[in-house]
């Protein structure tokens, strides 16, 4: 009989089997029906993140490890692939605005677009794949090698400890993975100039910051601590949720990035919906 | 003496219940709408080891399980040290099960640490006023006690599959429980090895004077340890008494586990 895992929020185990059963014949067996029991399921584990990330005592050691884990750890791959955006962003625009005489607006037209939505995206959905995945196959493992239950029997709160760590580390950490995946963009941007030409750095970044107003940065960063929190929040989910064995293990590692990765662009979307509205 | 269900004694003499650590009386338990203990009854005693044998997937897991808290029974009284656990506050049942502890079948050592890590995890999580030194120090003490002194600072990854049973073993005697409960303790592993851990799991009993309750289908390991032997079947206990009394079992299914 199918099995659907649903988290217990009021009490301090992974989660509850609950046997469809009888009630299984109310519902019909469909797509829509696991559609949701998943989105009930997301929201009470999410419910249950808010209860555990206010309530003593603070895992702080465990969250400042965590942040180092994801954050330091992922700066060469996302500065790297910062640097291909802005490089690559930059060589492609070139021939079309020569071909307008506006090849003056490269430098503005490249910051607003790897400042507003290219630099957080990318960087979410690289997060998405590195970080969420990470997250996702390790919670799996303990909790396929019962590591989550040995935490549970030495007076750990497992959910505290593994989830709420990891979810805030993922919040905080992508912001700042932004800012520097933006940096380093500009920086592959201004390369990218001057492989066709002869721009100074002066005016290069006179120009971006020129161009640059509080409608392009603020709405870009807040909408960066909603991709991490989703990012870190659907991984442990994936991880913590996981069926036994290792099959459990590869499937919440892959439905952690694909799910994480969907959620980066409703997100996306909805924050772009909301700017909109403000600025109009 | 062999005993089915029905005569197995639930209510200790008066000799007994000064010192019963664990007692369980009818207790159920079901996922679902499946029964795995359908009403178990038993009855452990300070120092004793008692062994669980049974079918695969019988509960015997699960009734360890329930003991420690990481299931909950749905019916029937579960008493720890004296205390019915379904009328004592959360923090007072965290209190009692800290006196409990368990040898996960895989071990579960958290990876991502060392060795050294790994011990001092629960002391950590328990013993907050403990100095870093005085951890380091229960640490090398625990290793020594099971003779991987020279492995502090190594990965999990890097030993054997005895190696870490005996720093599971380690990592749960750290916090000197009263009541240590094995799930499989010598499962996947050489005849050899699993003698060691079946003296290992002899000479706590008597350094600790803990009560025991070992879950095993290795028969050398019953031998080697029990002091009384439970067989589960259908989620009753189906017979009860030492290891010559089930080996000598007038019951056939009882002495198949023995042959």
């Amino acid at each position: 009989m199918e099995k659907i895992i649903l988290p217990q929020s009021d009490k301090e185990s992974r989660g509850v089997e609950i046997e469809p059963g009888n009630n299984s014949e109310m519902i019909p067996n469909s797509i829509f029906k696991r559609f949701f029991l998943e989105v009930s399921s997301l929201t009470l584990f999410t419910l249950r993140f808010f209860k555990e990330a206010f309530k003593p005592p603070y895992e702080f050691n465990e969250l400042i490890k965590q942040s180092f884990l994801i954050g330091y750890k992922s700066l060469p791959l996302v500065g790297i692939t910062g640097f291909i955006v802005g490089l690559v962003l930059t060589i492609q625009t070139r021939p079309t605005l020569v071909k307008f005489g506006a090849v003056s607006w490269l430098p503005a037209m490249v910051a607003v677009s790897i400042i507003r939505e290219i630099g957080p995206v990318i960087t979410a959905l690289i997060f998405a794949g590195k970080v969420g995945s990470g997250i996702g196959a390790e919670l799996a493992s303990m909790n396929v090698t019962e590591q989550i239950d040995a935490m549970q029997v030495s007076w750990t709160n497992p959910f505290k400890y593994l989830v709420v760590t990891r979810v805030l580390a993922a919040t905080l950490m992508l912001p700042v993975l932004v800012a520097f995946a933006d940096a380093i963009g500009l920086a592959g941007s201004f390369i990218g100039v001057n492989l066709q030409g002869h721009v100074s750095a002066y005016l290069f970044f006179s120009q971006i910051f020129q161009s640059l107003g509080f409608n392009d940065l603020f709405p870009a960063f807040i909408k960066t601590f909603f991709f991490g929190f989703a990012v870190g929040l659907i991984g442990s989910y994936k991880g913590y949720n996981s069926n036994k064995g290792t099959e459990g293990v590869g499937k919440a590692a892959n439905s952690a990035v694909v799910f994480a990765s969907l959620m980066v662009f409703l997100i996306d979307m909805v924050a772009v919906q909301i700017t909109s509205m403000f600025q109009n | 003496m062999i005993n089915n269900s029905a005569y197995i004694k639930t209510e200790p003499d008066n000799k007994e219940s000064s010192t019963v650590v664990v007692r369980m009386e009818h207790v159920k338990k079901f996922f679902g709408n499946n029964y795995v203990l359908r009403d178990i009854n038993l009855v452990i005693t300070k120092g004793e080891n008692l062994v669980v044998l049974g079918k695969s997937g019988v509960g015997k897991s699960v009734l360890i399980k329930c003991i420690i808290g990481l299931d909950d029974i749905d019916e029937g009284k579960l008493f720890i040290l004296g205390r019915d656990i379904s009328e004592l506050k959360k923090n007072e049942l965290i209190e009692i099960r800290k006196k409990i502890g368990f040898l996960f079948q895989s071990s579960a050592l958290y990876d991502s640490m060392t060795v050294r890590e790994n011990l001092e995890f629960p002391l950590s999580r328990q013993l907050r006023s403990l100095s870093k030194d005085e951890m380091g120090q229960l640490a090398k003490e625990a290793l020594e006690n099971v003779g991987l002194s020279n492995t502090i600072d190594e990965m999990p990854s890097e030993l054997s599959g005895g190696m870490r049973k005996r720093l599971g073993l380690a990592r749960t005697l750290i916090l000197k429980p009263e009541i240590m409960l094995y799930d499989e303790p010598t499962t996947g592993l050489d005849p050899i090895t699993s003698r060691e851990i079946s003296s290992l799991i002899l000479e706590v009993q008597k350094k600790y004077n803990t009560s025991s309750i070992i879950i095993t289908h290795d028969i050398e390991c019953a031998r080697l340890t029990a002091n009384r032997i439970i067989v589960i079947k259908d989620g009753v206990c189906a017979a009860e008494g030492s290891f010559t009394d089930l080996k000598n079992s007038a019951d056939t299914w009882v002495r198949s586990f023995f042959e």
